[in-house]
């Protein structure tokens, strides 16, 4: 079921006011959205928090566009043992819940007992403009894009390039894209879920139909933004010697891994001493090769990641956001995930009773892949 | 040591069928090059694709997985997982511009020793024709 409601209130105020309901009534015990964590006038860090009064959520700013950490990755350390005991409210931007989608297929979390709210995304602030930049000057700027239907500037690279900006399985969506957010806020009731704990906020919703023509046209300009930034960065690293060169500066911090939502292993195969070398194999491979990089296994370890997380790369943009030494990693296994789960023509996160491709099978299918 | 290039192939053979293949073609003493390194493992999807990167990485010229025929496997449906797989390490190959050549895939079933003999002379001559592989002489790995 799907529902399209309007109400002449502002996007933001209309959330906080109904995060605020569910609270009061009791149908959620707690709220998890971005808030401010130390506030100042001008100055504020932001972070993704548990709340569970009422005063506290003054503080929230559900839609401000900032990733500090990939939410559907957070929401699985919630659920990770087994449902939750309480309703829980959690405000996810397309690309975590996405995320969150394939933890659960992963067995890393659990749907039960959790209100879903979500809402059609214009992308989220690089920390280089978040921390560096004018801030006011690119809020405003980035609210106006979003507004015009237009994709905004100082967003991450694979935000531009995202078709993926309305949630799949959400609750409620909030449609933020190309709405007058101060006047109006027009959301979709996605389930009967989100139905129920609808009922009883005191807002008068008009029932109203969605001009398709806005989300289609946000999706061609940026389907046409990735296949330019697909294109520019195909020519970045095809090759063995491009590889080399863009991974040659990787420092081996592991931060792409560890921000990766999909990356959930304890101990990652990357870092276990299987991939050490030991002082003979160092001995073998200067030889072989008259001079070894140390340490080494630097691209064994970005395309064994990409072989073990690419068919669910949600392509949220966080490993590229948080790398020293700006390698385009986000978009690399934006591309690479892309050409996957192409091939298995899976889009993760969509739909969570499709299995992950590899691990089911058909009995007849890539019989070119044999030799015959 | 001669200048022509050698190949060295690494081969994961699995255990029920590939491996046992070879040892047909050993006592029955078929001729084939030995220029494939096999490893042994206990089903051709016990192979994370990890280490084909890894010997491809650390300069293997080609990298060969054998497994059973579909629907022989051992433990039922392994091999179905593996072919999924190297479908995958192949497009990954393509996308990033390495050589998804040197990556194959082929289901010899234990009866199967002159097929084994076969295969391999067949797959050492592509990769002499291919030459050596571009990684093995980068310092950067």
């Amino acid at each position: 079921m799907s529902k399209i409601l309007k109400t002449n209130k502002g996007a933001e105020k209309c959330l906080q006011d109904f995060l605020k309901h569910l609270l009061e009534s009791g149908k959620a015990k707690a709220v998890m959205a971005l808030s401010k964590t130390v506030a100042t006038d001008q100055d504020y860090t932001l972070n993704y928090s548990l709340i569970s009064s009422t005063e506290e959520l003054d503080n929230a700013l559900p839609f401000f566009p900032l990733m500090p950490a990939n939410a559907g990755k957070l929401v699985s350390y919630l659920t990770l043992k087994g449902p939750i005991s309480a309703p829980i409210a959690v405000v996810l931007k397309p690309c975590e819940l996405r995320a969150f989608v394939e933890l659960v297929k992963r067995e890393q979390g659990h749907l039960d007992n959790l209100l879903i709210i979500s809402h059609s995304c214009g992308g989220v602030l690089t920390f280089d403009s978040y921390l560096n930049g004018n801030l006011d000057q690119d809020i405003k700027a980035y609210w106006g894009a979003v507004r015009k239907n237009q994709i905004p500037d100082k967003v991450r690279p694979t935000c531009k390039a995202c078709i993926h900006f309305e949630p799949y399985t959400a609750d409620i969506s909030f449609d933020l894209i190309g709405q007058d957010l101060d006047q109006t806020c027009q959301i979709t009731v996605m389930t009967d879920k989100g139905e129920s704990i609808l009922d009883g906020f005191d807002v008068k919703w008009t029932e109203t139909k969605a001009d398709p023509k806005t989300a289609q046209d946000l999706k061609a300009l940026r389907q046409k933004a990735k296949d330019g930034l697909f294109e520019s960065i195909n020519a970045d690293i095809y090759g063995i010697d491009n590889l080399i060169d863009v991974f040659g500066r990787c420092i081996g911090c592991h931060g792409c891994s560890n921000t990766c939502p999909i990356c959930y292993c304890i101990l990652c195969d990357f870092e276990s001493k299987d991939h050490e070398f030991e002082p003979n194999i160092f001995e073998a491979e200067i030889i072989k090769r008259g001079g070894l990089r140390v340490p080494p296994n630097t691209l064994l370890f970005h395309i064994g990641r990409l072989s073990h997380m690419g068919i669910s790369c949600v392509s949220c943009g966080l490993c590229s956001d948080v790398c020293p030494v700006e390698i385009p990693v986000s978009t690399i296994f934006s591309k690479v995930g892309e050409a996957i789960q192409d091939l298995f023509k899976y889009i993760p996160g969509k739909d969570l009773e499709e299995k992950i491709p590899l691990t089911k099978f058909e009995k007849q299918e890539f019989e070119e892949i044999e030799d015959k | 040591m001669s200048d022509t290039f050698e190949p060295r192939i690494v081969g994961f053979f699995c255990k029920w069928c590939t491996y046992a293949g070879a040892d047909l073609a050993g006592t029955s003493r078929l001729q084939y090059p030995p220029n494939v390194l096999p490893i042994r493992v206990m089903c051709s999807s016990r192979v994370d694709p990890v280490f084909l990167i890894t010997a491809y990485l650390r300069g293997a010229d080609a990298v060969l997985i054998g497994g059973c025929h579909p629907g022989d496997c051992h433990y039922i449906e392994g091999n179905y997982y593996t072919r999924r797989r190297m479908a995958m390490m192949k497009t990954i190959f393509e996308s990033l511009g390495l050589e998804p050549e040197r990556l194959r895939l082929s289901w010899i079933s234990a009866s199967e020793g002159p097929r084994f003999a076969s295969v391999i002379t067949e797959y050492t001559e592509n990769t002499r024709k291919k030459g050596p592989n571009p990684v093995k002489s980068k310092v950067f790995i």
